[in-house]
């Protein structure tokens, strides 16, 4: 590979000819920081734990064992489903699904109010959209809770106006989490939806209006098939976060709203901690992230252009 | 149908927005199956009159009537008008039949039937071999018919076409012009055809509206238009005319007393509202011929000549040091006027005519 380029090589060609040495330092990046942690947390999972934290090498399959199976394998009795741990990711992806739906639900409106204004105040906009993000998830989901607890500004506020008379105990419940979810992670469904409805033309809404479609029919037929990209590009990044969230069900919902995140959380935390099970858990959880993803790179291909 | 009765009627359309004034109270009447053309500069309001018609835009003033009824309630949606835009906005994520099958969906079609009806369409067009490619994958030609298609298929009371021939290289221009005419003469749609290219209005059109900054020169047939123009802008804005400061002595039933530079007197057509005083003759390069001086000739000398195959312009000077354009075919030229040399030109009555300013 040394050898000069042939005389009369475009461009293009010395690079492709190149192209396996200049795409090392990506290799590189991708193996340390993405293939190695996971491959590290593959491996943990099926090892044995060790009574204060961290494992013993010695290779077993108790943490799947202990996440699907109660009276396990390896008891006398027949093996049977566990659901403390599939409900737990059951209740999760619902809470993921329905807080991506809410931030489709204000997100594209405003992600169209944006894109739709004057180009010399988009970039304001966008801006405020992303100010909350100067400040850290941690701090932020307190002052949520603060924000929403029985004596807090939200419920005195209420008070004030008499829309009710007891103040509205939110904390500790699946609104809280909801709540918490969707101001996290707003703004990854703002700017992604932002950036292809920008791209929009929208002479393909006159065109329809010409036509014959009213504005729903156009919104459905025309608009949302063509800013499709955008959607789904903000609903991957609104739910995969969500659905491994700890912050937010941790702070806002209680024992009752208990998620994927906390329980991974809890695994590598303190005495109680159980090291393979947490990375059991990782691992059920980064499958069904990688299903989701799949299923969406077949259907694109399918839809294909 | 009939040939006379009226498709469009837009009354003295008013168009404002925030601080411009688009068009400043437009009439005209376009009938029914004819190819009707809006033709002017670029910023002088021809999209802005369609986009009205279209319902894209309201209008500020006046009215704008379709088959007798006034449109200004119905939103874009409602009105039996369809347009062919300037760049295509072909749906990118639909094929090329379900693009031509939307306007007939949307207005109730069960899908076999607007099928086999966008088939149809897509046969007149010649593109029935490209019914499943997407938009994406076509060429411009190819992506222009679609738009065309499209628009045609819900058979529409009247066709709105923005300037659809300006993203076409001009081989390609020129054969479709010939095809449009040919599709509008067997769907027996009225056209509204935009474009500032006059020779494109001028070899397709049954009638023209010249329109300037917002108002209309002059509405009438391709010869009325390029022979007969109204006024100094018609008469420079349709192919190439000379425009000869005279003075004029008198006007009276449509015929003037001028007197030429070098003091030639003629007896020509004026246009309806020209007066007595100084005027503008326009005199068109291809009419006038070139001979030895003589007492009943215009004066003149040359300063150039350009060679262009079929024919030779010939640039030469009054005596009033104005410039002349002269046309000359090319069978004639026996000899080429050398520059500096002097000549007479000549010219009917009848191919000069005075105009308003
Ligand atoms: N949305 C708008 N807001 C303000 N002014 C406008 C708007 N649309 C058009 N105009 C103005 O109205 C005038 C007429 O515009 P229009 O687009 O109708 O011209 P046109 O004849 O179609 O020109 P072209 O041949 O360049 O397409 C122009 O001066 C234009 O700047
Ligand atoms: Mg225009």
């Amino acid at each position: 590979m040394a050898a000069a380029a042939p005389a009369g090589a475009t461009r293009s060609e010395i690079y492709r000819g190149n192209g396996p040495r200049l795409m090392l330092p990506v290799w590189a990046f991708i193996g340390i920081f993405l293939v190695l942690p996971v491959l590290l947390m593959a491996i943990y999972s099926f090892l044995t734990k060790e009574f204060r934290g961290g494992v013993i090498w010695e290779i077993t399959l108790a943490a799947y064992d202990q996440f699907f199976l109660d009276r396990g394998l390896f008891g006398d009795e027949p093996p049977q489903i566990e659901w403390t741990y599939i409900g737990i990711f059951w209740r999760s992806i619902w809470q993921a699904g329905l807080a991506t739906f809410f931030c489709l639900l204000i997100g594209f409106p405003t992600a169209w109010f944006i894109a739709t204004r004057n180009a010399a105040v988009r970039p304001v906009w966008l801006f405020l959209v992303t100010i909350p993000y100067w400040v850290n998830l941690l701090i932020r989901t307190v002052s949520m809770k603060f924000l929403i607890r029985d004596t807090g500004p939200l419920n005195e506020f209420l008070l004030w106006l008499g829309v009710i008379s007891e103040p509205l105990s939110l904390i500790n419940t699946n609104f809280a989490v909801q709540l918490g979810l969707f101001y996290s992670y707003l703004p990854f469904m703002v700017l992604p939806v932002y950036a292809a409805v920008e791209r929009y033309d929208f002479a393909l809404s006159e065109a329809a209006a010409d036509l014959y479609a009213d504005n729903w029919t156009t919104l459905r037929l025309v608009i949302l098939p063509v800013v499709k990209p955008g959607i789904v590009a903000g609903c991957i990044l609104v739910f995969v976060p969500s659905l491994g969230a700890f912050l937010a069900p941790d702070l806002l919902g209680g024992a009752k709203t208990f998620m994927i995140g906390s329980l991974i959380e809890e695994q590598f935390k303190g005495a109680a901690g159980n090291w393979p099970f947490g990375a059991a858990a990782a691992m059920i959880l980064l499958t069904i992230v990688l299903g989701v993803l799949l299923l969406h790179a077949r259907a694109q291909a399918k839809g294909g252009r | 149908m009939n040939q006379n009765s009226i498709a469009v009627d837009v009354e003295n359309v008013v168009k404002r927005y925030d601080s411009v004034t688009a068009l400043h109270g437009v009439s005209m009447d376009i009938r029914e199956g004819e190819f009707f053309t809006l033709l002017g500069p670029s910023g002088c309001g021809k999209t802005t009159l369609l986009r009205c018609i279209a319902g894209f835009e309201d209008v500020t003033e006046g009215a704008i009537r379709l088959r007798g009824e006034d449109i200004a309630p119905l939103p874009p949606h409602r009105r039996p008008v369809n347009t062919v835009f300037q760049q295509y906005a072909l749906f990118p994520h639909m094929t090329v039949l379900e693009n031509v099958s939307f306007g007939l969906r949307r207005r109730g079609w069960i899908e076999m039937d607007a099928e086999a009806r966008a088939r149809e369409v897509l046969e007149l067009v010649q593109l029935k071999d490209f019914a499943q490619r997407r938009p994406g994958q076509l060429s411009g030609g190819q992506q222009q018919r679609v738009a065309l298609a499209r628009a045609l298929a819900p058979n529409p009371e009247v066709l709105l076409l923005d300037e659809p021939l300006s993203a076409l290289d001009l081989k390609l221009r020129q054969a479709v012009r010939v095809e449009l005419k040919q599709i509008q003469r067997e769907t027996g749609i009225a056209f509204v055809f935009v474009t500032h290219d006059q020779e494109e209005a001028l070899t397709m059109s049954d009638r023209i509206a010249v329109m300037s900054e917002g108002y209309v020169q002059q509405i009438g047939t391709p010869r009325d238009i390029y022979e007969a123009p109204l006024n100094r802008f018609v008469a420079d804005f349709i192919g190439e005319t000379n425009l000869l400061d005279v003075e004029v002595a008198a006007v009276s039933e449509g015929m003037a007393e001028v007197f030429l530079p070098g003091g030639l007197a003629l007896r020509c057509p004026a246009a309806a509202s020209a007066v007595a005083g100084r005027g503008h003759l326009s005199v068109r390069p291809e009419r006038i011929s070139i001979g030895p001086k003589s007492a009943e000739t215009l004066p003149a000398t040359v300063t150039d000549h350009v060679y262009l195959g079929t024919d030779i312009h010939l640039h030469a000077r009054l005596v009033d040091g104005e410039p002349i354009l002269v046309r000359m075919q090319n069978s004639e030229s026996s000899g080429i006027p050398e520059r500096g040399s002097e000549l007479g030109l000549r010219f009917e009555a009848g191919a000069a005519r005075l105009l308003v300013d």
